[in-house]
């Protein structure tokens, strides 16, 4: 129990000592500039985006892998590990120089539809989608595994189509999966840096996420401020932890209704 | 038969998307790697692996990696054993900490080092007066990289030892095993996978950790730059080929984890099959 306390407590204690001795009006300062609140929107807006194209995608590619037999299906049970293995500024670089303009995908691209990637929002949100794709189908997964198939024959002897089979029977029981696998996309992408910082090319008010704003005050060794957005990340991490928590326990609750 | 032509039409298309979709996002950015770091001719690359700098940062990774690897797993067996095998008070507040670092940014994790070892803190003194260097140092590097990695190989080891119980722990002991026999006979070989499972996906995200070690390294060339930073820093310089050629190496890496993950997974599984 030393470790957890040297390694995980005392900084922690560090950081709220630190915030302590922060006068309210100056944190509140701080987290108000434009640049800063600007770059809490795109950090937000950018994981969210990318969060809910994960669970889509997510939830296609853990359905596929649970219910379906097709070649090169071991490649890809183990391909959705990768952006967990991979260091992310070698999966930033390789995304950033992909979608340049002169890269294989950003020349595509911006001949075919005048798009730019990297260096804008949509950048962004690619990294977070590279980023973010383990964790909704690591969730939903095992979950859909464990779903007898009895019940949807049931459902389909009893009348219903396979549509409403899927949306009355299947979908209620991995929501909950699917939620928590969203949420932990969503926190995981709001923090995160090593990929994104090389995509999204740093125009302030454009493309400045907020993780990098701390980081650009620590730069500059201004602690306090750093300190006051981290806190405000920090902040938003757990709302997100809490709402899942939240819904979690409403949808079982409409689960265990409904049966 | 109508719902099985339907079924067939949405399955490969599901398939197919999905088998886009994952050759776009997570192959071809790999395809892409290797193609940039070998473009300018095998001698080149050849040339960029072996700067003295490149192999001193990957020597660095090397060094922060099986530090963390080691710290964890010593951790994570401890941890685990006290949380699945003793009833205490403030269990849940304790599992709780050990989760925390996979939800906190990478930069928070940097940044709450700097508070706590850094010129401002109420440690500084006392560092200052032993001269320890943390901060900028190779320490502060080891640090963050525990840190981020510090829950996977308890995560991995909870859930097994949860299933397993404690009747052949008591059993042993009651038969006058000692507690280190009793670990070594009846513990590790059921949790032996698991364990080396955690470690795998903790050495993959310790060589990799980019964020953290980042705010806390300095980024001095040939002293506090490890692989990641060390990317970074030919990437920034317009290096694309010794950055990409360096990446090659971490990816290189990366595939033999997959493999090894996928590998150990399957063996996992096995073991739990023949026992019920």
């Amino acid at each position: 129990m030393t470790i957890l306390s040297v390694v995980v407590l005392i900084p922690l204690c560090s950081l709220v000592v630190f915030s302590a001795q922060l006068s309210p009006s100056e944190f509140l300062h701080t987290i108000t500039t434009p640049r800063v609140l600007k770059s809490y929107w795109i950090s937000i807006a950018c994981a969210f985006s990318a969060s809910v194209v994960n669970a889509f995608m997510g939830l296609s590619l853990a359905w596929i892998l649970v219910r379906y037999e097709f070649p090169g299906k071991r490649l890809v049970d183990g391909i959705i590990e990768l952006p967990f293995a991979l260091p992310t500024a070698v999966a930033g670089i390789a995304l950033t120089h992909m979608t340049t303009v002169n890269g294989w995908i950003g020349k595509l691209f911006f001949d075919l539809f005048n798009v730019r990637i990297a260096y804008t929002p949509l950048g962004i949100v690619v990294a977070l989608i590279f980023i973010g794709i383990p964790f909704v189908v690591r969730s939903v997964q095992p979950v859909l595994e464990k779903i007898d198939v009895q019940y949807e024959e049931a459902a389909s002897i009893l009348g219903a189509s396979r549509r409403r089979t899927f949306l009355r029977v299947i979908f209620p029981e991995i929501l909950p999966a699917l939620i928590s696998g969203f949420s932990l996309a969503f926190a995981r992408c709001i923090g995160e840096y090593g990929s994104v910082v090389f995509i999204s090319g740093n125009i302030p008010y454009k493309t400045e996420i907020a993780p990098l704003m701390i980081m650009s005050q620590l730069q500059e060794y201004d602690y306090a401020s750093a300190t006051s957005i981290a806190l405000v990340m920090l902040a938003i991490a757990f709302v997100i932890l809490f709402v899942n928590a939240v819904l979690q326990s409403l949808v079982s609750k409409r689960v265990s209704g409904i049966s | 038969m109508q719902m099985n032509r339907e079924n067939a039409f949405i399955k490969w298309t599901l398939i197919v998307g999905c088998e886009l979709f994952l050759a776009l996002f997570l192959i071809l950015p790999l395809v892409f790697i290797i193609q940039t770091a070998f473009a300018q001719g095998l001698a080149t690359y050849c040339n960029s692996i072996t700067d003295q700098y490149a192999v001193k940062a990957a020597w660095l990774t090397v060094k922060a990696t099986l530090w963390a690897v080691g710290v964890n797993t010593l951790f994570g067996l401890s941890a685990a054993w006290c949380i699945t095998k003793f009833a205490f008070r403030g269990k849940k507040i304790i599992s709780t900490f050990i989760d925390l670092p996979v939800t906190v940014s990478p930069i928070i994790a940097g940044l709450i080092y700097v508070l706590t070892f850094g010129r401002q803190s109420f440690l500084f003194p006392l560092l200052d007066k032993y001269d320890i260097e943390i901060i900028f140092a190779t320490p502060g590097i080891i640090l963050a990289t525990i840190f981020v990695t510090f829950p996977f190989i308890s995560r991995e080891l909870i859930p097994v030892l949860t299933a397993q119980g404690v009747d052949e722990e008591e059993a042993a002991s009651l038969m006058g095993a000692r507690t280190w026999t009793i670990f070594r006979k009846v513990t590790l070989p059921h949790i032996k996978w698991a364990l080396l499972y955690g470690v795998v996906l903790c050495t993959a995200r310790a060589m990799g950790e980019f964020g953290a070690v980042s705010v806390l390294s300095g980024h001095l060339r040939g002293k506090t730059n490890t692989l990641p930073l060390y990317i970074e820093l030919l990437y920034q310089g317009y290096d694309f080929t010794g950055a990409f050629a360096a990446s090659s190496i971490l990816v290189l890496l990366t595939i033999i984890i997959l493999i090894l993950r996928v590998w150990l997974e399957g063996r996992g599984n096995k073991r739990m099959e023949l026992r019920h």
